[in-house]
């Protein structure tokens, strides 16, 4: 028996790295401390999106009443990637309708723990209006999303706390987690983040108001698969439990090879058509 | 036997524990009710109103200090966590914009109290005093007084959730009056207004039930001087009571102020019942009968006119489910159950448990000799000289019944709760301020986007202008144009020249998305614009007026609008509107539950006394004091709420009892062949003490309920006491002398007197 020795040594080795990489990810998945534990899912989730660079999406909105009104609006948001500590994902959103606010964009450079800085480009007076924020707990354009629940999930703005596994109920497995907000003038008390325990993707938030009280949920649906390994869901459906309005967000196809970068997130961009 | 019907009606009674009070005043209005049924649409489209107000004050008379600003501050702050806050207004988180350069800048007006120096405070008062959403509004106009507005959005599916919520703010105010003694907070507000009457209904249950039951029964046992027969009438009015009361519960009523008068209704009338049976077996045990017969024999003759002023009791309360309002079918179903079964329980279970606990009676006592005296006198007078009598109680009533007109019908809400409730208290207040109820406008043209139409705005802000010309009526005029004038401002560096509507509509709407994007959590506009854009509304702080007043505000509102409002159309809702028309709604309705009512009674007393013409005489002392009722309740107090609908309903079926009583004993004598006359003596001999007994006994009964610290059911019991009264005494006069009199006329011009065409009986 002669075994090729060097090949049994690099399997080995190949073996150990992979399993020492897989414990690294899985690091803090199984802690007994809720609050490791809580912040591991949400991290692995974070680390699911890293390095997507910019994308673009279509996306309709309708908001509808409790009676079943509905009105709806046409958006483009364009997302450049967070660059560096502090910083969240920036956006550009360009309203298409209602026709009144046609050609009216806004530019997002989302930070974790401050107001975002935010500029509105308005066509009708051709000027570039910076908006003041403390608005991110605020209603995004009358539907029942706020700039906080649009923002992508930095894990800097929660402190998480593990709290178990449940079904939902389509059959997938979730871990619940309970995020508190650290922003000091949020909306919320608290949020209940159910992570899809073979995707890390968040599959449904619970929104509890100052009082305490559950008062939205946020289910994200038809998940998919874009080639470079990201998800990105394609339905996203918040109900207001105490108003019974609700808001549902549909988008069309992710378009990661789009090239953006910082300077296109700039005011000055703005008013370039 | 007993103790079947024991656990039957205790059976009955855990319905009971089902009931809970209804925590929302919309109960009072029907789900059909057209100015109930905008009022949900409204809510629909711009969220439920609902609100708890704080109410400030200070010794030092002006709240434009640091401390006031500061405990305006906390108290914001702290009213987020109220349960199901959806939104807080006050002087210190209102979003103030100001526009600087190629910024706009929406911020809360005071974000941080603790700096403010005597020279901002001055610059703040002056600002509040220019901003129209605030002055009148949010801060008085004289500075004297704040006001927090919590909107809450209560859930309807659970329980007690208005009181839990007012007993938060409440909470909420001992804790902020810790912080800054000299501070004085009301609070008011629709929740509150809510939990008002749960509190009321509580208040009721927990004295005035229980002084019901104690002075009936002083009065048994003043009147029958048995302990026996007092114990026995007890346990059959509770028993009749869990029947109503648990029928309420296994129907799912909620309770409110008005339906809780069931209880007291039931007690009187199940006590009626009992007293005809009691003082029949005392009349008979007096005049030596043994008990088991004196009981039989009782039992029997009364078994008739029983039934058949129950029937016409319950027939009364059931007619009460044609009323609008919830409310009294609640009430009007759980008295008719607790008389169907106090009318079941005195023909059955009183009878065996008089035979079977040892009942006596002492001799005769003065009191019912000194009500037969008067009765005599009565009786003389009207046997004597009915002609007289008869034309003086028509005239006495008809006099009475020409002052109905004057009767002025008030459904001014903060005037049901009497001074004593804290509530009426926090009203008082907050109206010398800020108004106590709203009146919605709301403009829909229709059409995606038509709210940043100039031409729509430049009507809403006319309209704006006109309603806050209306000062007798109008405290506060919240308004859409009033935020795109001050945006459009802003969005030019803050010129006071573009204090204007914007001059195009895509300007307006791009304007309306930037102040969008810029408020915080709950300081939205979705209760101002639709999620369309398409409607708005006004909102008119009234003045505490009268309904009537209001109803005259609102047809001129209207009248305004339709020559000046630019083709739009104007929709009027809003809680003032609702109670403003409350009445009318409820009495259309009960008027036509009245004239059945009447064809109802004369159905079965015709039926039941076997004559026609007796049965349409009946109708006479029947409708008579009711009508003379309102007439002197129009004379000593002019106003009345919409309560007054049920009155008709609830007095007619118990003015039937005397009259079926009365006319029964007649009848029976003329059966025997008594002269007209001597049959009329016999029904005041034997009906008479029954009648005044029961009267004084219901009579008193009802006007405990003006004890009520709810003036709905305080004029519902005083009414009915007076209609109660009337109807004794129109039954002791104007009823034997028309039949005397119709006698006379009878002999004077038939030609054939020995077949009289009014004895059909065989």
């Amino acid at each position: 028996m002669k075994p090729p020795r060097p090949l049994m040594i690099g399997t080995a080795l190949l073996v150990l790295c992979h399993a020492s990489l897989l414990a690294r990810a899985n690091e803090g998945l199984e802690s007994d401390d809720p609050t490791a534990r809580g912040y591991a899912i949400a991290k692995r989730a974070d680390e699911s999106d890293a390095g997507f660079g910019s994308s673009a999406a279509q996306l309709t909105m309708t908001l509808s009443d409790s009676r079943g009104r509905e009105t709806t609006r046409e958006l483009r948001i364009e997302t450049l990637e967070k660059q560096g500590d502090g910083n969240g994902d920036w956006s550009l959103t360009r309203f298409f309708s209602p026709p009144d606010v046609e050609g009216t964009k806004l530019l997002s450079q989302a930070r974790v723990l401050k107001s975002d800085n935010q500029w509105l480009y308005l066509p009708a007076l051709r000027r570039v209006k910076r908006i003041s924020s403390s608005n991110k707990s605020g209603p995004f354009v009358g539907s029942e999303f706020a700039f906080e629940d649009l923002t992508s999930n930095e894990l800097g703005k929660y402190e998480y706390i593990y709290l178990g596994e449940e079904d939902l109920d389509d059959g997938s497995r979730v871990y619940k987690v309970q995020c508190n907000p650290l922003y000091e003038r949020s909306g919320y008390t608290k949020l209940n983040c159910y992570f899809d325990t073979e995707t890390f993707q968040s599959r449904r938030i619970e929104f509890f108001d100052r009082g305490g009280r559950l008062f939205k949920t946020l289910d994200l649906l038809e998940y998919r698969r874009y080639p470079k390994g990201y998800w990105r869901s394609h339905r996203q459906i918040m109900v207001n439990h105490l108003t019974r309005k609700t808001t549902t967000l549909q988008f069309g196809e992710f378009d990661f090879g789009v090239e953006l970068e910082r300077r296109d997130f700039d005011p000055s961009a703005l008013e370039i058509p | 036997m007993v103790p079947l019907l024991t656990i039957l009606c205790c059976a009955f009674g855990y319905g009971a524990e089902r009931l809970r009070f209804a925590g929302d005043y919309r109960i009072f209005f029907g789900p059909d009710n057209p100015d109930f049924v905008a009022n949900e649409d409204a809510q629909a489209t711009f969220g439920k109103p609902d609100n708890i107000a704080f109410v400030l004050t200070t010794d030092e008379g002006s709240i434009y200090s640091q401390s006031t600003i500061a405990a305006i501050h906390d108290l914001t702050e702290a009213s987020w966590s109220l349960p199901y806050a959806s939104r807080v207004d006050s002087l210190t988180n209102f979003q103030n914009s100001v526009g600087e350069n190629d910024d706009l800048f929406v911020e809360d007006l005071v974000p941080d109290p603790s700096a403010l120096s005597p020279a901002e405070i001055v610059r703040l008062q002056a600002l509040a005093e220019r901003e129209p959403l605030i002055h009148g509004f949010l801060t008085a106009r004289d500075g004297a007084a704040a006001v927090v507005n919590v909107t809450v959005q209560l859930p309807t599916d659970v329980p007690n959730i208005t009181s839990t919520t007012v007993v938060a703010a409440r909470e909420l105010r001992a804790q902020i009056q810790r912080d800054y003694p000299g501070l004085r907070v009301h609070i008011t507000g629709v929740a509150a207004l809510s939990a008002a009457f749960e509190e009321a209904g509580l208040r009721d249950s927990s004295t005035l039930i229980p002084a019901v039951y104690a002075l009936i029964l002083v009065v048994l046992l003043i009147v029958l001087r048995s302990l026996v027969a007092m114990a026995s009438s007890l346990l059959l009015i509770l028993l009749a009571t869990f029947v109503g009361v648990g029928v309420g519960g296994f129907s799912g009523v909620e309770l409110t102020p008005i339906s809780l008068a069931a209880p007291t209704v039931i007690l009187t009338i199940a006590i009626a019942d009992a007293i005809h049976i009691l003082a029949g077996v005392r009349s008979r045990m007096w005049e030596g009968m043994e008990r088991k017969m004196a009981l039989i024999e009782t039992t029997a003759v009364n078994f008739a006119p029983i039934s058949i002023t129950s029937l016409t009791t319950v027939v009364g309360f059931l007619t009460l489910n044609l009323s609008d309002s919830p409310p009294f079918h609640h009430l009007g179903n759980m008295s008719a159950a607790g008389i169907a079964a106090a009318w079941f329980l005195s023909i059955t279970f009183l009878p065996a448990i008089l035979a079977w606990l040892p009942l006596r009676f002492r001799a005769r006592n003065r009191a019912s000799d000194a009500s037969r005296g008067l009765l005599a006198v009565v009786e003389e007078i009207v046997v004597e000289q009915p002609g007289r009598v008869a034309c003086l109680v028509a005239f006495c009533c008809a006099v009475l019944i020409a002052l109905i007109p004057t009767m002025e019908i008030n459904d001014q809400w903060s005037n049901y709760f009497d001074e004593r409730l804290e509530f009426r208290q926090a009203i008082d207040t907050a109206d010398r301020y800020f108004g106590s109820d709203n009146v919605e406008f709301i403009v829909d043209p229709g059409e995606s986007g038509a709210v940043t139409r100039p031409d729509f705005l430049a009507t809403l802000d006319s309209f704006t202008t006109w309603l806050r010309g209306q000062e007798d009526a109008v405290a506060h005029v919240f308004s859409l144009s009033d935020v795109m004038k001050r945006l459009n401002k802003n969005l030019h560096s803050d010129d006071p020249a573009f204090y204007a509507i914007p001059e195009s509509q895509t300007l307006a709407s791009q304007y309306l998305l930037v102040y969008e994007l810029s408020l915080p959590y709950g300081l939205d506009l979705s209760n101002r614009v639709d999620i369309d854009r398409r409607s708005t509304r006004i909102t008119a702080s009234m003045k505490d007026i009268s309904t009537g007043e209001t109803r005259a505000f609102l047809e001129e509102a209207r009248a305004w609008f339709s020559s000046n409002g630019g083709g739009y159309e104007l929709e009027v809702t809003g809680s003032k509107v609702l109670f403003a028309f409350v009445a009318e709604r409820n009495i259309e309705a009960l008027f036509e539950g009245a004239i059945a009512l009447v064809l109802a009674i004369f159905a079965i007393l015709s039926m039941s006394l076997r004559s026609l013409s007796i049965g349409l005489l009946s109708l006479i002392p029947n409708a008579l004091p009711m009508l003379a009722a309102f007439g002197l309740w129009a004379l000593l107090v002019g106003v009345v709420g919409f309560s007054v609908a049920a009155v008709g309903s609830v007095a007619v079926g118990v003015i039937v009892d005397d009259t079926v009583h009365f006319l029964s004993k007649y009848l029976r004598a003329r059966e025997r062949g008594d002269s007209v006359e001597a049959s009329v003596r016999y029904s005041f001999e034997t009906a008479g003490t029954a009648i005044l007994l029961t009267t004084v006994i219901l009579a008193a009964g009802f006007a405990l309920l003006a004890s009520s610290s709810f003036k709905l059911n305080a004029d519902l019991g005083l009414l009915t006491a007076l209609a109660v009264g009337l109807a004794m005494a129109v039954n002791f006069t104007l009823l034997p002398s028309m039949l005397l009199l119709i006698d006379r006329l009878r002999t004077r011009f038939s030609t054939a007197p020995a077949a009289p065409p009014e004895r059909n009986l065989p």
